[in-house]
């Protein structure tokens, strides 16, 4: 990897005014950024460690009811904190990479890159949760805008993430065979106000939400209200592990899947 | 009652001591004093000229001391092949030069064609990726399907070479008309065409080398993960540097795997050592995974059609294959022996068969060499065969099971000559096909898959029926086909005067326990205790010669050598206590370490004799030199013939396409077994492998030549979760007739055996779901592939 | 360069670093413990995982730089204090669980790592722990063995060795 500057920031504040030149990047868990960095497709000047900062650290429920995630959590922080809370959310963060990876990876960091076949932007957009950062609050569907591409602004940091708890969930992943991310995943959550079904790995832009099975599942949350609807291939990817067909008919699998298995 | 120790004991690894605790040796983990670091400069297209390499912002960059390009190995020598083929007409097979670094066209993604020596590994790449930089290559349309490669005269991986093709090979030549008439005039013909995929071996441990020049003695030393270090040295030597033979030695420290493909001598072997008498200082080299992916031989990547001739019921008239296999850019060192006497030999397997005819062309490609991987050929041939039997199985509506025992040789029927070339010398194959089906419950199979139905599964059985040839050999047999080695091995037993002992084998483990099971062979044969042995590999300068270890040859071919090495140093002995205890030295007998006169209780102990061999005051020193030392070389009259049947049960989910293997049972013949716990765990790792081939692993280029899986994110790796415990037996045996041992080898056949009983299980789960339009599908069966297969 | 100490294997180590060093290098390179490998460039294959903080990590996916102070532990810190072998090395060599041995003390760590936060894991669970390391030799079957039999578990049923 190219050489660069290393700061390792102990507040937000300290964070943000250390990410403050162009070619500073920030550093999560790193589990995706330095594998890059390696291959030498990455070349900050000064990578800025978000590891050590308090206050982006831990769990907790909100008087909302929302369960608050620190951008530096590790996923097995929130398999482990979040389970009593959002068991559907604990159980994909323990299945995300494997447990090395989880014991560094962060939701902070998972989110900030977006990749188009992680786990976490299921479970944000599929949750409608919203992602805070040191300058503002985002909406979960105003977050994602495309393969590696968020609302995020440069030296922008996600503090936290915020999940409204719904009624019942469910993550589904069915894994591309290398790598282990989803070739498709499908996180579906019940809410008072209607269900939510997000699907990532599946389409060339990213995570995104399958309209026509929320409306069908918010007046018959059961497998069964999938039956007539076929989700059309022409948005998704093609490649080694998978045809576009073969993704949107995984897409409708595991979203049965989900529904059948939510609680 | 099993053994504690020696012969058949469940022997501990000594070896595992070290590895367990972080202190194995492996080459990238050795640090040299004042050693500088290499980087290759690699090619990013797979077919293109080298219009020009400008070095000299890269030689100005912090830390560079060296630039090495094609042009600088233009006046020495190449990497050869190691087999000569000849093609049906007699014509010698192609053989282009292989250069340590690429010199006029870079022919794969991955091909070096400079390297940059620098202080530090970092500093080394900064300055690769200048001379990258400053490279012009024109690039030219990439190579890479077979059937173009061989149909397009005008697109050539090697200017000289017209067609892309290697050579055009009919094994055997002579009998093809006869096959042609058998295959005609038989009732029943089914023809199947398949892809043997290619795959990565993927050793865990990656490629490295340190080069070593004492510029005060004029010696080299290379260290380097290699299964074979007398071949490289005898390669480097003889074929590429041309260093004196006796001023180079090869070391092979602890290697963390090969599976073929640290058998073959590679370019930065030679670069570090030419660097190293350049710079005076110790060079070091290490792949990183992608280099791997890039640079390693690859295996397998056949496609075949095979015809096979049978009667109505089932019995095999004539078996006939058309193969393309793919040498890639340039032939590695055993490429054009692997699909040719390593394949086409294997056609009639465990089968009696009377007509059997092989046609194979190889063909040059821009992509990474091709060669052998564990099997090695072998598991091709069982792969068409064993497919090709399930399928005219099933047209003919007979049970697979039967259709095999109809075919499969006697064992009153050996010695067997086949019609491709092999003589088996022994064999039960009855035995070991009614232990797998015993072990894995046939019988049950309907009950569990009626269970596997409720479930929302389909869950189907495989089999697979195979034989392998290990040990390759004998020497003046492949020279007539046009080996450019002997097959022999040697071991050197040195006794020392306490009666301890080291044997110097030129086998070299890179996973196979070397150290632990031959001290079992030798403490067994001696009479002492394990722990007084010690088994040296690995290092060319303490051991007389050896051809290392691949093709299942350790055992039956190394072992041999050490056996009879065994037995001199034996006959010495008894020839010390003749003298001793005043005795005749055909009065003395051998046993449990004990040297006594017939009949009397007088007696010396092995140590005793080991003793007076070194301080001989009371020895026959008028007849009998000092010291007990002996040095065998053994070159085998036959190949061994290993054997067996595997069975595979598999549940295909048929919303998603996924495989999921239920149980897997080998029961294998391997002649007499040294230590079954080291066994058992050679069939572990090549079933693993072979359900790897079977689901998992796939080497795909794009049509420009770039490999798309070239990390472990798109290539996919068998792991914990994709695999049973797998129930293994290896009683069924039958001891090899013609090596001292018994022994046949067990390396490989988890490999060979296990693809078409994985894939020939899907196909009966698909057509027990009524899928009975699916007669085959390539591997690897994906759950994308499976899918589509049930679509269709 | 950065000056980073840290805990490895209970004694206290410092060193300078550059802010791209990897924890692997530093543990190679630095302080010469190369049992700890690097099989891959893309945290896949585990043959490089230690333990920080008791975690069971991927150290050629973490900079020393931002380990500083940490508490480190490798495969040459894993055997009992009079240099004998642990319950889970003890383990692997009597069931065969390594080949080659390179991925091996990545296998240990996670083995030890996983018995740490589940004592008795059933044969799933262990396959699954195991996801992020990859052994080329043994097929698994010994690795899984040996673990369950370092749990305390009666691994005498399970087909031959």
């Amino acid at each position: 990897m190219y050489n660069f500057e290393f700061a390792k920031a102990k507040t937000i504040g300290d964070a943000v005014k250390a990410l403050a030149s162009d070619d500073a990047q920030a550093l999560g868990g790193g589990q995706t950024l330095l594998p890059t960095m390696k291959q030498r497709l990455a070349a900050p000047t000064v990578l800025v460690s978000l590891n050590a900062i308090p206050e982006m650290i831990g769990v907790c429920v909100n008087d909302a009811g929302e369960v608050c995630i620190g951008g530096a959590t590790t996923h097995a922080a929130v398999a482990r904190e979040v389970a009593a809370h959002y068991p559907a959310l604990a159980a994909l963060a323990s299945h995300i990479g494997d447990p090395a990876v989880r014991n560094r990876g962060t939701i902070g960091g998972s989110l900030a890159n977006n990749d188009p076949s992680a786990c976490y932007p299921a479970a944000v957009l599929g949750s409608g949760a919203t992602v805070k950062t040191n300058a503002r609050d985002i909406a979960a569907d105003d977050y994602f805008l495309g393969m590696f591409t968020t609302a995020l602004e440069q030296g922008e940091i996600i503090t936290e993430v915020r999940f409204p708890v719904p009624h019942k969930a469910n993550y589904q992943k069915f894994v591309q065979p290398a790598s282990r991310f989803a070739l498709v995943g499908v996180y579906v959550a019940q809410y008072a106000g209607g269900v939510r079904v997000a699907v990532t790995g599946a389409a060339s832009d990213g995570v995104f939400r399958w309209a026509e099975a929320e409306a069908a599942l918010s007046g018959d949350f059961a497998a069964g209200a999938l039956d007539a609807l076929a989700v059309p291939g022409n948005d998704m990817i093609t490649d080694l592990h998978g045809s576009a067909d073969y993704r949107a008919h995984l897409v409708k699998v595991m979203t049965k899947r989900a529904v059948a298995a939510a609680h | 009652m099993p053994k504690d120790t020696g012969i058949g004991a469940r022997s501990k690894r000594r070896e595992d001591v070290r590895f367990l605790t972080g202190r194995g040796a492996y080459t990238d983990d050795l640090a040299m004093q004042g050693q500088v670091h290499a980087v290759m400069v690699r090619s990013t297209v797979a077919h293109g000229r080298i219009v020009s390499i400008d070095t000299s912002a890269a030689a100005a960059m912090p830390g560079v001391l060296a630039i090495f390009t094609g042009e600088d190995f233009v006046a020495v020598g190449g990497n050869p092949a190691g087999w000569l083929i000849n093609s049906r007409d007699g014509t010698p097979m192609r053989e282009p030069k292989r250069p340590v670094l690429a010199h006029g066209k870079v022919r794969h993604v991955g091909d070096a064609y400079a390297a940059v020596i620098a202080e530090t590994h970092e500093q080394a790449r900064d300055a690769a990726e200048a001379v990258a930089a400053g490279t012009e290559i024109e690039e030219l349309p990439a190579i890479v399907d077979m059937a173009a490669a061989v149909a397009n005269a005008g697109n050539r991986v090697h200017d000289e070479i017209p067609d892309n093709l290697c050579f055009d090979w009919g094994w055997i030549e002579d009998n093809r008309a006869a096959v042609d008439a058998a295959m005609k005039a038989a009732p029943h013909v089914t023809t199947l065409e398949l892809v043997n995929n290619r795959l990565v071996p993927n050793a865990m441990e990656p490629r490295a080398s340190i080069g070593e020049y004492n510029p005060g003695t004029g010696d080299y030393k290379l260290t380097t993960t290699s299964q074979n270090p007398h071949l490289t040295k005898l390669l480097v030597c003889a074929f590429v540097l041309g260093i004196p033979e006796h001023k180079l030695t090869v070391v092979a420290p602890d290697v963390g795997g090969g599976f073929g493909s640290k058998i073959y001598h590679y370019g930065e072997e030679a670069l570090v050592l030419a660097a190293a008498k350049k710079l005076g200082r110790p060079v070091r080299w290490t792949a990183d995974r992608t280099e791997s992916f890039l640079t390693d031989a690859h295996g397998r990547d056949h496609v075949t059609t095979i015809e096979v001739g049978a009667t109505l019921d089932g019995e095999i008239l004539a078996i006939r294959t058309n193969t393309l296999a793919n040498v890639g850019a340039y032939l590695s060192n055993f490429s054009t022996a692997t699909p040719t006497f390593l394949h086409g030999t294997l056609m009639a397997g465990p089968y009696k068969v009377p007509h059997v005819y092989v046609n194979l062309k190889a063909v040059f490609t821009n992509t990474a060499p091709v060669d052998a991987y564990r099997g090695a050929g072998r598991p091709e041939a069982t792969y068409s065969l064993e497919r090709a039997i399930d399928k005219m199985a099933r047209e003919l509506k007979l049970d697979p099971v039967a259709v095999r025992r109809k075919n499969l040789l006697k064992p009153d029927q050996f010695p067997y000559t086949t019609p491709v070339g092999l003589v088996y010398d022994i064999g039960d194959y009855h035995a070991t096909l009614d232990k797998a089906l015993e072990m894995a419950d046939l019988a049950g199979f309907e009950a569990r898959a009626a269970k596997s139905r409720a479930a929302g599964k389909l869950r189907g059985v495989g089999l697979s029926t195979w034989i392998e040839a290990c040990g390759i050999a004998p020497s003046h047999l492949v020279g007539q086909l046009g080996s450019r080695v002997g097959l022999y091995d040697a071991a050197t037993v040195r006794v020392s005067a306490t009666g301890t002992i080291q044997v110097m084998t030129g086998a070299h483990s890179h996973g196979q326990g070397h150290e632990t099971v031959f001290a079992q062979v030798v403490a067994d044969k001696l009479g002492v205790a394990e722990s007084a042995v010690e088994i040296v590999h690995g290092d060319t300068s303490k051991i007389p010669f050896g051809m290392g270890s691949y093709g299942s040859r350790s055992l039956a071919v190394c072992g041999s050598a050490m056996d009879r090495a065994l037995d001199k140093i034996i006959d010495k002995g008894k020839k010390i206590a003749a003298h001793m205890l005043e005795a005749a030295e055909g009065d003395i007998t051998f046993e449990n370490g004990s040297f006594s006169v017939a009949g009397t209780d007088k007696a010396k102990s092995f140590g005793e004799i080991a003793f007076s061999a070194y301080v001989p005051h009371n020895y026959p020193l008028e007849t009998l030199e000092p010291g007990l030392e002996e040095t065998a070389f053994y070159d085998p009259n036959n190949f061994t013939y290993p054997a067996g049947a595997y069975l595979c049960e598999v549940e295909v989910d048929p919303d998603t396409g996924k495989v999921t293997i239920c149980s897997f049972t080998c029961a294998d013949d391997f002649g007499n077994v040294m230590n079954p716990m080291v066994v058992e765990g050679q069939v572990h790792g090549g079933v693993a492998q072979g359900i790897g081939q079977a689901l998992v692993e796939h080497t795909a280029y794009d049509e420009n030549g770039q490999l798309l899986t070239a990390s472990y994110m798109d290539y996919t790796m068998p792991r914990a979760d994709d695999l049973p415990f797998y129930q293994v037996d290896h009683s069924c045996a039958t001891p090899c007739t013609h090596n001292p041992l018994g022994v046949k080898g067990c390396g490989e056949a988890g490999a060979i055996g296990s693809p078409p009983a994985v894939v020939n299980a899907v196909i009966d789960a698909l057509h027990r779901g009524g899928m009975t339009q699916v007669s085959h599908i390539d591997m690897p069966l994906t759950p994308a592939r499976v899918w589509a297969a049930m679509q269709a | 360069m950065t000056k980073v100490t840290m805990t490895v294997n209970g004694k206290s180590v410092s060193g300078d670093v550059e802010g791209r060093t990897l924890l692997a290098e530093f543990l190679r390179e630095g302080l010469r413990l190369t049992g700890t490998h690097i099989g891959c460039d893309t945290s896949q294959c585990g043959a490089c995982v230690v333990h920080v903080n008791g975690n069971a990590i991927k150290s050629c996916t973490a900079l020393a730089a931002d380990l500083d102070g940490a508490d480190v532990r490798t495969i040459e810190g894993m055997a009992n204090a009079d240099g004998s072998l642990s319950v889970i090395q003890q383990a692997f060599q009597d069931h065969h669980g390594l080949q080659c041995g390179f991925c091996t003390p990545g296998m240990v760590m996670s083995a030890a790592a996983l018995l740490k936060e589940n004592p008795k894991p059933s044969e799933a669970e262990i396959r699954t722990y195991l996801e992020g390391n990859i052994c080329r030799c043994t097929g698994y079957h010994n690795i899984v063995k040996a673990i369950m039999a370092a749990s305390g578990q009666d691994v005498s049923a399970i087909a031959a060795e």
